[in-house]
Protein backbone atom coordinates (compact mmCIF):
# COMPACT_ATOMS: atom_id res chain seq x y z
CA UNK A 1 0.00 0.00 0.00
CA UNK A 2 0.94 3.20 -0.87
CA UNK A 3 1.86 6.05 1.70
CA UNK A 4 0.21 9.63 0.65
CA UNK A 5 -3.31 9.16 0.91
CA UNK A 6 -3.31 5.70 2.01
CA UNK A 7 -6.41 4.51 3.96
CA UNK A 8 -6.63 4.85 7.17
CA UNK A 9 -7.12 0.76 8.00
CA UNK A 10 -4.69 -0.63 10.57
CA UNK A 11 -4.33 2.66 12.50
CA UNK A 12 -6.98 3.79 14.70
CA UNK A 13 -6.38 7.48 15.79
CA UNK A 14 -8.51 8.84 17.89
CA UNK A 15 -11.67 10.99 16.18
CA UNK A 16 -11.51 14.65 17.22
CA UNK A 17 -14.13 15.18 20.26
CA UNK A 18 -17.50 15.91 20.04
CA UNK A 19 -17.25 19.52 21.97
CA UNK A 20 -14.16 20.71 20.38
CA UNK A 21 -16.51 19.90 16.91
CA UNK A 22 -19.52 21.51 17.90
CA UNK A 23 -17.25 24.52 18.23
CA UNK A 24 -15.91 24.32 14.67
CA UNK A 25 -19.47 24.40 13.89
CA UNK A 26 -20.37 26.95 15.68
CA UNK A 27 -18.06 29.12 13.68
CA UNK A 28 -19.39 27.82 10.59
CA UNK A 29 -22.58 28.21 10.90
CA UNK A 30 -22.55 31.93 12.21
CA UNK A 31 -21.04 32.30 8.86
CA UNK A 32 -23.31 30.73 6.84
CA UNK A 33 -26.15 32.16 8.72
CA UNK A 34 -24.51 35.89 7.92
CA UNK A 35 -23.78 35.10 4.00
CA UNK A 36 -27.41 33.85 3.90
CA UNK A 37 -29.18 37.11 2.75
CA UNK A 38 -33.05 36.14 3.46
CA UNK A 39 -31.77 35.35 6.93
CA UNK A 40 -30.21 38.62 7.82
CA UNK A 41 -33.04 40.39 6.94
CA UNK A 42 -35.73 38.59 8.11
CA UNK A 43 -34.57 37.60 11.60
CA UNK A 44 -31.29 39.16 12.34
CA UNK A 45 -32.46 42.98 11.19
CA UNK A 46 -36.09 42.92 11.27
CA UNK A 47 -36.76 43.86 14.91
CA UNK A 48 -34.43 47.03 14.61
CA UNK A 49 -35.98 47.54 11.27
CA UNK A 50 -39.54 47.37 13.29
CA UNK A 51 -38.67 49.59 15.94
CA UNK A 52 -37.77 52.27 13.27
CA UNK A 53 -40.72 52.14 11.58
CA UNK A 54 -42.93 52.33 14.90
CA UNK A 55 -40.98 54.87 16.29
CA UNK A 56 -41.54 57.04 13.04
CA UNK A 57 -45.19 56.23 12.52
CA UNK A 58 -46.11 56.72 15.78
CA UNK A 59 -44.49 59.18 17.73
CA UNK A 60 -46.33 61.96 16.47
CA UNK A 61 -49.21 61.00 18.40
CA UNK A 62 -47.43 61.42 21.58
CA UNK A 63 -45.52 60.07 24.43
CA UNK A 64 -46.93 56.54 25.91
CA UNK A 65 -48.25 56.74 29.85
CA UNK A 66 -49.34 55.02 32.41
CA UNK A 67 -52.46 57.20 32.85
CA UNK A 68 -53.65 60.61 31.23
CA UNK A 69 -51.84 63.20 32.82
CA UNK A 70 -48.58 61.27 33.73
CA UNK A 71 -44.97 61.33 32.76
CA UNK A 72 -44.48 59.29 29.93
CA UNK A 73 -42.26 57.21 27.66
CA UNK A 74 -41.45 57.83 23.68
CA UNK A 75 -43.27 55.12 21.53
CA UNK A 76 -39.58 53.78 21.17
CA UNK A 77 -38.89 53.52 24.62
CA UNK A 78 -42.17 51.97 24.71
CA UNK A 79 -41.82 49.07 21.92
CA UNK A 80 -38.24 48.58 22.63
CA UNK A 81 -38.63 45.63 24.87
CA UNK A 82 -41.37 43.63 22.76
CA UNK A 83 -38.63 44.10 20.03
CA UNK A 84 -35.86 42.62 22.17
CA UNK A 85 -38.10 39.76 23.02
CA UNK A 86 -38.90 39.17 19.23
CA UNK A 87 -35.52 39.20 18.47
CA UNK A 88 -34.93 36.79 20.92
CA UNK A 89 -38.10 34.49 18.91
CA UNK A 90 -36.72 34.81 15.81
CA UNK A 91 -33.14 34.30 16.31
CA UNK A 92 -34.18 30.92 18.10
CA UNK A 93 -38.02 29.46 16.88
CA UNK A 94 -37.89 31.19 13.43
CA UNK A 95 -34.06 30.63 12.16
CA UNK A 96 -33.43 27.21 13.54
CA UNK A 97 -36.66 26.31 12.40
CA UNK A 98 -36.49 27.38 8.73
CA UNK A 99 -32.89 26.44 9.00
CA UNK A 100 -32.99 22.40 10.31
CA UNK A 101 -36.02 21.91 8.18
CA UNK A 102 -34.42 23.41 5.01
CA UNK A 103 -31.48 20.98 5.65
CA UNK A 104 -33.17 18.00 5.75
CA UNK A 105 -34.87 19.13 2.58
CA UNK A 106 -32.31 19.66 0.76
CA UNK A 107 -29.81 16.54 1.29
CA UNK A 108 -27.84 18.90 4.00
CA UNK A 109 -27.99 16.36 7.24
CA UNK A 110 -28.76 13.24 5.52
CA UNK A 111 -24.97 14.06 4.55
CA UNK A 112 -24.07 14.88 7.52
CA UNK A 113 -25.66 11.50 8.94
CA UNK A 114 -23.49 9.73 6.85
CA UNK A 115 -20.20 11.70 8.31
CA UNK A 116 -18.74 10.75 12.21
CA UNK A 117 -20.48 14.16 13.21
CA UNK A 118 -21.84 13.73 16.57
CA UNK A 119 -25.48 14.88 16.71
CA UNK A 120 -24.42 16.64 19.56
CA UNK A 121 -21.98 18.59 17.68
CA UNK A 122 -24.30 19.88 15.44
CA UNK A 123 -27.08 21.05 17.83
CA UNK A 124 -24.14 22.58 19.79
CA UNK A 125 -23.16 24.36 16.46
CA UNK A 126 -27.13 25.28 15.96
CA UNK A 127 -27.82 26.65 19.62
CA UNK A 128 -23.91 28.35 19.58
CA UNK A 129 -24.82 30.41 16.46
CA UNK A 130 -28.38 31.05 17.91
CA UNK A 131 -26.39 32.65 20.73
CA UNK A 132 -23.56 34.28 18.89
CA UNK A 133 -26.43 36.02 16.31
CA UNK A 134 -29.18 36.96 19.14
CA UNK A 135 -26.43 38.62 21.20
CA UNK A 136 -25.27 40.52 17.89
CA UNK A 137 -28.79 41.59 17.41
CA UNK A 138 -29.67 42.25 21.20
CA UNK A 139 -26.17 44.52 21.09
CA UNK A 140 -27.29 46.28 17.96
CA UNK A 141 -30.76 47.05 19.07
CA UNK A 142 -29.66 48.88 21.98
CA UNK A 143 -26.86 50.52 20.56
CA UNK A 144 -29.14 52.29 17.90
CA UNK A 145 -31.83 52.77 20.36
CA UNK A 146 -29.43 54.62 22.80
CA UNK A 147 -28.10 56.93 20.20
CA UNK A 148 -30.40 57.04 16.96
CA UNK A 149 -33.34 56.22 18.87
CA UNK A 150 -32.51 58.63 21.95
CA UNK A 151 -33.83 55.83 24.65
CA UNK A 152 -32.80 55.92 28.21
CA UNK A 153 -31.00 53.09 29.15
CA UNK A 154 -31.63 51.47 32.39
CA UNK A 155 -28.38 52.23 34.74
CA UNK A 156 -28.50 49.68 38.01
CA UNK A 157 -26.50 46.38 37.62
CA UNK A 158 -29.69 45.09 39.04
CA UNK A 159 -31.58 45.68 35.98
CA UNK A 160 -28.67 44.62 33.45
CA UNK A 161 -28.84 41.03 35.78
CA UNK A 162 -32.57 40.77 34.97
CA UNK A 163 -32.04 41.35 31.37
CA UNK A 164 -29.53 38.39 31.19
CA UNK A 165 -30.78 35.91 32.41
CA UNK A 166 -34.11 36.58 30.80
CA UNK A 167 -31.92 36.99 27.69
CA UNK A 168 -29.86 33.86 28.09
CA UNK A 169 -32.79 31.27 29.16
CA UNK A 170 -34.69 33.29 26.57
CA UNK A 171 -32.16 32.72 23.38
CA UNK A 172 -31.87 29.47 24.98
CA UNK A 173 -35.41 28.06 25.14
CA UNK A 174 -36.69 29.77 21.35
CA UNK A 175 -33.14 27.67 20.33
CA UNK A 176 -35.01 24.35 21.76
CA UNK A 177 -38.23 25.11 20.55
CA UNK A 178 -36.78 26.11 17.02
CA UNK A 179 -35.09 22.49 16.93
CA UNK A 180 -38.63 20.93 17.84
CA UNK A 181 -40.51 22.91 15.66
CA UNK A 182 -38.04 22.13 12.67
CA UNK A 183 -40.00 18.82 12.30
CA UNK A 184 -43.19 19.89 11.57
CA UNK A 185 -42.66 21.20 8.11
CA UNK A 186 -43.37 18.48 5.26
CA UNK A 187 -40.58 19.99 2.98
CA UNK A 188 -37.60 22.19 3.11
CA UNK A 189 -39.99 24.61 0.89
CA UNK A 190 -42.98 24.44 2.82
CA UNK A 191 -40.97 25.49 5.80
CA UNK A 192 -41.46 29.12 5.96
CA UNK A 193 -44.74 28.97 5.33
CA UNK A 194 -45.63 26.81 8.22
CA UNK A 195 -42.98 28.59 10.36
CA UNK A 196 -43.64 32.22 9.73
CA UNK A 197 -47.15 32.47 10.70
CA UNK A 198 -46.64 30.73 13.83
CA UNK A 199 -44.28 33.57 14.46
CA UNK A 200 -46.27 36.33 13.19
CA UNK A 201 -49.20 35.16 15.49
CA UNK A 202 -47.17 35.01 18.48
CA UNK A 203 -45.72 38.56 17.91
CA UNK A 204 -49.16 39.76 17.61
CA UNK A 205 -50.90 38.37 20.53
CA UNK A 206 -47.30 38.83 23.18
CA UNK A 207 -47.33 42.15 23.09
CA UNK A 208 -44.62 42.27 21.09
CA UNK A 209 -46.00 44.83 18.14
CA UNK A 210 -49.63 45.57 19.88
CA UNK A 211 -49.72 47.01 23.44
CA UNK A 212 -50.70 44.12 25.36
CA UNK A 213 -52.54 46.07 27.66
CA UNK A 214 -55.17 47.28 25.42
CA UNK A 215 -55.46 43.57 23.65
CA UNK A 216 -58.98 41.86 25.42
CA UNK A 217 -58.50 39.41 28.12
CA UNK A 218 -59.17 36.01 26.48
CA UNK A 219 -56.29 37.19 24.15
CA UNK A 220 -54.07 37.71 27.48
CA UNK A 221 -54.55 34.44 28.78
CA UNK A 222 -53.99 32.87 25.68
CA UNK A 223 -50.99 34.59 25.03
CA UNK A 224 -49.90 33.63 28.56
CA UNK A 225 -49.46 29.98 27.47
CA UNK A 226 -46.47 30.80 25.31
CA UNK A 227 -43.24 31.65 25.96
CA UNK A 228 -42.86 35.20 24.24
CA UNK A 229 -45.41 36.92 26.33
CA UNK A 230 -43.21 35.98 29.19
CA UNK A 231 -40.10 37.05 27.65
CA UNK A 232 -41.62 40.38 26.34
CA UNK A 233 -42.94 41.16 29.96
CA UNK A 234 -39.35 40.30 31.51
CA UNK A 235 -38.12 42.43 29.38
CA UNK A 236 -40.71 45.65 29.79
CA UNK A 237 -39.50 45.00 33.52
CA UNK A 238 -35.78 45.59 32.60
CA UNK A 239 -36.66 48.76 30.49
CA UNK A 240 -39.81 50.41 31.28
CA UNK A 241 -40.47 52.56 34.36
CA UNK A 242 -41.33 50.67 37.56
CA UNK A 243 -44.50 52.27 37.58
CA UNK A 244 -45.19 50.69 34.33
CA UNK A 245 -46.19 47.47 35.49
CA UNK A 246 -49.64 48.58 36.65
CA UNK A 247 -50.57 48.14 32.62
CA UNK A 248 -49.27 44.47 32.86
CA UNK A 249 -52.18 42.10 33.60
CA UNK A 250 -51.78 41.73 37.25
CA UNK A 251 -50.60 45.26 37.81
CA UNK A 252 -46.91 43.06 39.06
CA UNK A 253 -43.27 41.78 36.66
CA UNK A 254 -44.22 38.89 38.24
CA UNK A 255 -40.72 37.31 37.04
CA UNK A 256 -40.97 34.52 38.75
CA UNK A 257 -43.58 33.21 36.38
CA UNK A 258 -41.32 34.70 33.45
CA UNK A 259 -38.60 32.10 34.82
CA UNK A 260 -40.82 29.34 35.10
CA UNK A 261 -42.57 29.49 31.92
CA UNK A 262 -39.30 29.93 30.13
CA UNK A 263 -37.94 27.07 32.02
CA UNK A 264 -41.33 25.04 31.11
CA UNK A 265 -40.61 25.76 27.34
CA UNK A 266 -37.48 24.54 27.83
CA UNK A 267 -37.91 21.44 28.99
CA UNK A 268 -40.36 21.17 26.44
CA UNK A 269 -38.34 21.73 23.40
CA UNK A 270 -35.43 19.62 24.78
CA UNK A 271 -37.77 16.84 24.93
CA UNK A 272 -39.50 17.17 21.51
CA UNK A 273 -36.42 17.43 19.88
CA UNK A 274 -34.56 14.46 21.68
CA UNK A 275 -38.07 12.36 21.13
CA UNK A 276 -38.18 13.98 16.70
CA UNK A 277 -34.65 14.56 15.91
CA UNK A 278 -33.62 12.49 12.79
CA UNK A 279 -30.81 13.12 9.85
CA UNK A 280 -33.04 11.71 7.82
CA UNK A 281 -36.90 10.64 7.37
CA UNK A 282 -37.15 7.11 9.35
CA UNK A 283 -38.81 4.92 6.59
CA UNK A 284 -41.56 2.13 6.59
CA UNK B 1 -11.29 -13.50 -6.11
CA UNK B 2 -11.84 -15.03 -2.48
CA UNK B 3 -14.64 -13.31 -0.90
CA UNK B 4 -15.81 -15.78 1.03
CA UNK B 5 -13.45 -15.00 4.29
CA UNK B 6 -14.49 -13.52 7.15
CA UNK B 7 -12.37 -10.67 6.34
CA UNK B 8 -14.88 -9.40 3.60
CA UNK B 9 -15.67 -5.47 3.60
CA UNK B 10 -19.09 -6.18 2.95
CA UNK B 11 -21.69 -9.34 4.11
CA UNK B 12 -25.10 -9.60 3.19
CA UNK B 13 -26.94 -12.71 4.03
CA UNK B 14 -30.68 -13.44 2.66
CA UNK B 15 -31.35 -9.28 3.19
CA UNK B 16 -34.77 -8.47 2.42
CA UNK B 17 -36.65 -4.94 2.67
CA UNK B 18 -40.47 -4.73 2.60
CA UNK B 19 -42.09 -1.10 2.27
CA UNK B 20 -45.83 -1.90 2.95
CA UNK B 21 -46.90 -4.59 0.05
CA UNK B 22 -43.74 -3.42 -2.18
CA UNK B 23 -40.54 -5.83 -1.52
CA UNK B 24 -37.90 -4.15 -2.94
CA UNK B 25 -35.38 -6.03 -1.65
CA UNK B 26 -36.15 -9.49 -2.01
CA UNK B 27 -33.03 -11.89 -0.37
CA UNK B 28 -29.43 -10.88 -1.69
CA UNK B 29 -26.77 -12.81 -0.99
CA UNK B 30 -23.56 -11.00 -1.16
CA UNK B 31 -20.10 -10.43 -0.08
CA UNK B 32 -17.74 -7.98 -1.09
CA UNK B 33 -13.63 -8.85 -0.55
CA UNK B 34 -11.72 -6.03 0.80
CA UNK B 35 -9.84 -3.62 -1.55
CA UNK B 36 -12.53 -4.85 -3.97
CA UNK B 37 -14.26 -2.74 -6.49
CA UNK B 38 -17.55 -4.08 -6.83
CA UNK B 39 -20.53 -2.39 -9.43
CA UNK B 40 -23.75 -2.85 -9.11
CA UNK B 41 -26.02 -2.36 -11.99
CA UNK B 42 -29.20 -2.32 -12.25
CA UNK B 43 -32.51 -0.63 -13.62
CA UNK B 44 -33.91 2.42 -11.84
CA UNK B 45 -36.46 1.11 -8.90
CA UNK B 46 -34.79 -2.06 -8.91
CA UNK B 47 -33.56 -1.82 -5.39
CA UNK B 48 -30.02 -0.74 -5.62
CA UNK B 49 -30.24 2.81 -3.64
CA UNK B 50 -32.33 0.64 -0.80
CA UNK B 51 -29.32 -2.15 -0.60
CA UNK B 52 -26.81 0.41 -0.66
CA UNK B 53 -28.87 2.78 2.01
CA UNK B 54 -29.25 -0.36 3.94
CA UNK B 55 -25.15 -0.70 3.76
CA UNK B 56 -24.39 2.83 4.75
CA UNK B 57 -26.73 2.48 7.96
CA UNK B 58 -29.42 4.90 6.50
CA UNK B 59 -32.36 2.33 6.38
CA UNK B 60 -33.05 -0.88 7.92
CA UNK B 61 -33.77 -3.58 6.88
CA UNK B 62 -36.86 -6.18 6.94
CA UNK B 63 -34.77 -9.81 7.32
CA UNK B 64 -31.35 -10.96 6.90
CA UNK B 65 -27.84 -10.10 7.93
CA UNK B 66 -25.87 -7.42 7.37
CA UNK B 67 -22.27 -6.54 7.85
CA UNK B 68 -19.93 -4.00 6.93
CA UNK B 69 -16.31 -3.52 8.00
CA UNK B 70 -17.34 -5.74 10.55
CA UNK B 71 -20.06 -4.09 12.01
CA UNK B 72 -23.78 -4.22 11.47
CA UNK B 73 -24.78 -0.84 10.05
CA UNK B 74 -28.13 -0.58 11.98
CA UNK B 75 -25.92 -0.19 15.08
CA UNK B 76 -22.92 1.36 13.48
CA UNK B 77 -21.88 4.23 15.92
CA UNK B 78 -19.21 7.16 14.96
CA UNK B 79 -16.16 4.90 15.04
CA UNK B 80 -17.56 2.60 12.24
CA UNK B 81 -18.65 6.06 10.32
CA UNK B 82 -14.95 7.65 10.41
CA UNK B 83 -14.40 4.50 8.45
CA UNK B 84 -16.76 4.61 5.44
CA UNK B 85 -17.34 7.48 2.52
CA UNK B 86 -20.62 7.57 1.28
CA UNK B 87 -21.58 9.88 -2.17
CA UNK B 88 -25.29 10.50 -2.41
CA UNK B 89 -27.22 10.75 -5.50
CA UNK B 90 -28.12 13.91 -5.24
CA UNK B 91 -27.58 16.86 -2.63
CA UNK B 92 -28.73 20.56 -3.02
CA UNK B 93 -27.66 22.63 -0.39
CA UNK B 94 -27.88 26.18 -0.33
CA UNK B 95 -24.01 26.53 -0.67
CA UNK B 96 -23.55 29.55 0.88
CA UNK B 97 -19.73 28.03 1.45
CA UNK B 98 -16.79 27.73 -0.85
CA UNK B 99 -14.91 24.80 -2.15
CA UNK B 100 -12.15 24.61 0.40
CA UNK B 101 -14.30 25.87 3.47
CA UNK B 102 -16.65 22.89 2.73
CA UNK B 103 -14.00 20.63 2.81
CA UNK B 104 -11.54 22.09 5.53
CA UNK B 105 -14.91 21.66 7.60
CA UNK B 106 -16.03 17.64 6.85
CA UNK B 107 -12.31 17.07 7.31
CA UNK B 108 -12.34 17.93 10.48
CA UNK B 109 -15.02 15.17 11.50
CA UNK B 110 -12.25 12.36 10.95
CA UNK B 111 -9.53 11.20 12.90
CA UNK B 112 -7.12 11.05 9.98
CA UNK B 113 -8.48 13.37 7.09
CA UNK B 114 -6.69 13.80 3.87
CA UNK B 115 -4.68 16.78 2.98
CA UNK B 116 -7.64 19.67 1.68
CA UNK B 117 -5.06 20.60 -1.36
CA UNK B 118 -4.84 17.14 -2.17
CA UNK B 119 -8.34 16.64 -2.29
CA UNK B 120 -9.47 19.36 -4.72
CA UNK B 121 -6.64 18.39 -7.02
CA UNK B 122 -7.84 14.45 -7.39
CA UNK B 123 -11.40 15.65 -8.02
CA UNK B 124 -9.87 18.62 -10.63
CA UNK B 125 -11.52 21.83 -8.17
CA UNK B 126 -8.15 23.65 -7.72
CA UNK B 127 -9.34 26.68 -10.13
CA UNK B 128 -12.64 26.34 -7.72
CA UNK B 129 -11.56 26.24 -4.35
CA UNK B 130 -12.38 29.80 -3.49
CA UNK B 131 -15.71 29.74 -4.97
CA UNK B 132 -19.01 29.44 -3.38
CA UNK B 133 -20.85 25.80 -3.99
CA UNK B 134 -23.87 27.51 -5.33
CA UNK B 135 -22.06 29.11 -7.77
CA UNK B 136 -21.05 25.37 -9.27
CA UNK B 137 -22.27 23.67 -12.28
CA UNK B 138 -23.83 20.34 -11.76
CA UNK B 139 -20.26 18.36 -12.77
CA UNK B 140 -18.93 20.38 -10.33
CA UNK B 141 -20.86 19.90 -7.62
CA UNK B 142 -20.47 15.78 -8.71
CA UNK B 143 -17.06 16.34 -7.70
CA UNK B 144 -16.91 18.28 -4.80
CA UNK B 145 -19.48 15.40 -3.37
CA UNK B 146 -16.89 12.80 -4.12
CA UNK B 147 -14.01 15.35 -2.46
CA UNK B 148 -16.49 15.31 0.52
CA UNK B 149 -16.67 11.48 0.32
CA UNK B 150 -13.29 10.72 0.47
CA UNK B 151 -11.94 13.57 2.49
CA UNK B 152 -11.94 11.09 5.53
CA UNK B 153 -9.88 8.71 3.78
CA UNK B 154 -12.44 6.00 4.44
CA UNK B 155 -11.44 2.31 3.56
CA UNK B 156 -14.96 1.70 2.33
CA UNK B 157 -16.21 3.80 -0.54
CA UNK B 158 -20.23 4.21 -1.96
CA UNK B 159 -20.82 5.98 -5.05
CA UNK B 160 -23.89 6.52 -6.02
CA UNK B 161 -24.39 7.02 -9.84
CA UNK B 162 -21.19 9.24 -9.08
CA UNK B 163 -21.16 10.17 -12.73
CA UNK B 164 -24.75 11.01 -13.88
CA UNK B 165 -24.64 14.45 -15.77
CA UNK B 166 -21.13 14.48 -16.24
CA UNK B 167 -19.01 15.29 -19.72
CA UNK B 168 -17.17 12.61 -21.43
CA UNK B 169 -14.17 14.10 -20.37
CA UNK B 170 -15.42 14.28 -16.60
CA UNK B 171 -16.47 10.55 -16.73
CA UNK B 172 -12.75 9.22 -17.93
CA UNK B 173 -11.00 11.93 -15.21
CA UNK B 174 -13.56 10.33 -12.56
CA UNK B 175 -12.42 6.58 -13.13
CA UNK B 176 -8.98 7.86 -12.95
CA UNK B 177 -9.36 8.94 -9.68
CA UNK B 178 -11.81 5.73 -8.84
CA UNK B 179 -8.56 3.70 -9.87
CA UNK B 180 -5.88 5.76 -7.54
CA UNK B 181 -8.10 5.48 -5.17
CA UNK B 182 -8.22 1.18 -5.58
CA UNK B 183 -4.80 1.55 -5.65
CA UNK B 184 -4.44 2.74 -2.15
CA UNK B 185 -6.13 -0.22 -1.24
CA UNK B 186 -10.07 1.55 -0.83
CA UNK B 187 -13.23 -1.02 -1.44
CA UNK B 188 -15.30 0.55 -3.31
CA UNK B 189 -19.07 -0.16 -4.04
CA UNK B 190 -20.39 1.74 -7.29
CA UNK B 191 -23.84 1.73 -8.19
CA UNK B 192 -24.62 3.14 -11.65
CA UNK B 193 -26.35 2.27 -14.66
CA UNK B 194 -23.95 3.20 -17.06
CA UNK B 195 -22.53 -0.23 -18.31
CA UNK B 196 -19.51 1.19 -19.89
CA UNK B 197 -18.58 2.46 -16.16
CA UNK B 198 -19.12 -0.73 -14.57
CA UNK B 199 -16.91 -2.68 -16.83
CA UNK B 200 -14.00 -0.03 -16.68
CA UNK B 201 -14.21 0.48 -12.99
CA UNK B 202 -15.46 -3.15 -11.51
CA UNK B 203 -13.52 -6.19 -10.64
CA UNK B 204 -16.65 -7.77 -10.02
CA UNK B 205 -20.68 -6.47 -11.01
CA UNK B 206 -24.05 -8.00 -9.94
CA UNK B 207 -27.18 -6.98 -11.51
CA UNK B 208 -29.92 -6.72 -9.34
CA UNK B 209 -33.22 -6.72 -10.93
CA UNK B 210 -36.79 -6.77 -9.05
CA UNK B 211 -34.94 -6.85 -5.71
CA UNK B 212 -33.13 -9.83 -6.74
CA UNK B 213 -29.14 -10.24 -7.43
CA UNK B 214 -29.82 -12.21 -10.82
CA UNK B 215 -25.92 -12.50 -11.60
CA UNK B 216 -22.75 -11.59 -10.03
CA UNK B 217 -19.37 -12.30 -11.30
CA UNK B 218 -16.21 -10.40 -13.34
CA UNK B 219 -17.44 -8.18 -15.72
CA UNK B 220 -16.35 -10.26 -18.39
CA UNK B 221 -18.41 -12.90 -17.27
CA UNK B 222 -21.81 -11.47 -16.36
CA UNK B 223 -24.95 -13.73 -18.41
CA UNK B 224 -22.90 -16.68 -18.71
CA UNK B 225 -20.52 -18.03 -21.68
CA UNK B 226 -23.20 -18.74 -24.00
CA UNK B 227 -24.61 -15.13 -23.96
CA UNK B 228 -21.09 -14.28 -25.30
CA UNK B 229 -21.24 -16.58 -28.42
CA UNK B 230 -21.21 -14.55 -31.02
CA UNK B 231 -23.96 -13.79 -33.47
CA UNK B 232 -23.90 -13.55 -37.05
CA UNK B 233 -26.82 -12.34 -39.00
CA UNK B 234 -27.63 -11.76 -42.84
CA UNK B 235 -30.54 -11.95 -45.04
CA UNK B 236 -31.32 -14.47 -47.54
CA UNK B 237 -32.16 -14.09 -51.61
CA UNK B 238 -35.71 -14.38 -50.08
CA UNK B 239 -35.73 -11.86 -47.99
CA UNK B 240 -35.65 -13.99 -44.81
CA UNK B 241 -33.49 -13.26 -41.99
CA UNK B 242 -30.82 -15.38 -40.85
CA UNK B 243 -29.53 -15.41 -36.59
CA UNK B 244 -27.10 -18.03 -35.76
CA UNK B 245 -24.58 -18.12 -32.74
CA UNK B 246 -21.71 -19.70 -33.21
CA UNK B 247 -18.11 -19.82 -31.94
CA UNK B 248 -16.48 -19.69 -35.62
CA UNK B 249 -18.01 -16.70 -37.31
CA UNK B 250 -15.95 -16.36 -39.58
CA UNK B 251 -16.20 -19.65 -40.99
CA UNK B 252 -19.93 -19.68 -40.88
CA UNK B 253 -19.43 -16.51 -42.68
CA UNK B 254 -17.23 -18.45 -45.46
CA UNK B 255 -19.93 -21.29 -46.15
CA UNK B 256 -22.66 -18.79 -46.43
CA UNK B 257 -20.50 -17.06 -49.01
CA UNK B 258 -20.15 -20.39 -50.43
CA UNK B 259 -23.42 -21.23 -50.30
CA UNK B 260 -24.86 -18.23 -51.95
CA UNK B 261 -21.82 -17.90 -54.42
CA UNK B 262 -21.63 -14.38 -53.74
CA UNK B 263 -21.71 -11.21 -50.64
CA UNK B 264 -24.88 -11.60 -48.14
CA UNK B 265 -27.00 -9.29 -47.79
CA UNK B 266 -27.18 -6.89 -44.64
CA UNK B 267 -24.34 -9.26 -43.09
CA UNK B 268 -23.78 -8.49 -39.41
CA UNK B 269 -21.16 -10.47 -37.08
CA UNK B 270 -22.45 -9.51 -33.49
CA UNK B 271 -20.14 -10.30 -30.42
CA UNK B 272 -22.58 -9.33 -27.47
CA UNK B 273 -21.31 -6.44 -25.38
CA UNK B 274 -21.78 -5.91 -21.77
CA UNK B 275 -24.57 -3.80 -22.91
CA UNK B 276 -26.34 -6.79 -25.05
CA UNK B 277 -25.69 -9.24 -22.37
CA UNK B 278 -27.36 -6.56 -19.36
CA UNK B 279 -30.19 -5.76 -21.58
CA UNK B 280 -30.83 -9.21 -22.64
CA UNK B 281 -31.12 -10.03 -18.44
CA UNK B 282 -33.35 -7.57 -18.27
CA UNK B 283 -35.78 -8.56 -20.78
CA UNK B 284 -36.05 -12.28 -19.19
CA UNK B 285 -36.65 -10.58 -15.87
CA UNK B 286 -39.47 -8.74 -17.32
CA UNK B 287 -40.65 -12.12 -18.61
CA UNK B 288 -40.48 -14.05 -15.64
CA UNK B 289 -42.10 -10.89 -13.80
CA UNK B 290 -45.20 -10.80 -15.99
CA UNK B 291 -45.24 -14.65 -16.40
CA UNK B 292 -45.00 -14.48 -12.18
CA UNK B 293 -48.03 -11.92 -12.52
CA UNK B 294 -49.74 -14.48 -14.43
CA UNK B 295 -49.11 -17.68 -12.62
CA UNK B 296 -50.53 -15.27 -9.44
CA UNK B 297 -53.70 -14.12 -11.31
Amino acid sequence: MSTGIAPASGRTPTRPGMVPIGATRIGYEVKGYFRSPDTVFFTFLFPIIMLGIFTAAFSAAGDIQVAPGRDGISVGAYYLPGMLAAGMLLSGVQNLAVDIATEKGDGTLKRLGGTPLSPVSYFLGKIGQVFVTASLQAALLLLVSATLFGIAMPSTAEAWLTFAWIFVLGVATSALLGIALSAIPRSGRSATAVVIPIVLVLQFISGVYLRFNILPEWMQNLASVFPLKWMAQGMRSVFLPDAFKVLEQNGEWELGWVAFFLVAWLVIGLIVSRLTFRWIRRDA
Amino acid sequence: MDTTGTDAAVRIRGLRKVYGRLTAVDGIDLDIARGETFALLGPNGAGKTTVVEILEGYRHRTAGDVSVLGVDPAHGGLDWKARLGIVLQSATESGVYTVREQLAHFARFYPSPRDIDEVIAAVGLEAKARTRISKLSGGQRRRLDVALGIVGRPELLFLDEPTTGFDPEARREFWSLVRTLKAEGTTILLTTHYLDEAAQLGDRAGIILSGRLVDVGPVGTLGGADARVPIVRWRGPDGARHEVRTERPAELVASVVADLGGEPDGLEVIRPSLEDIYLQLVREAGADARDDEEALA
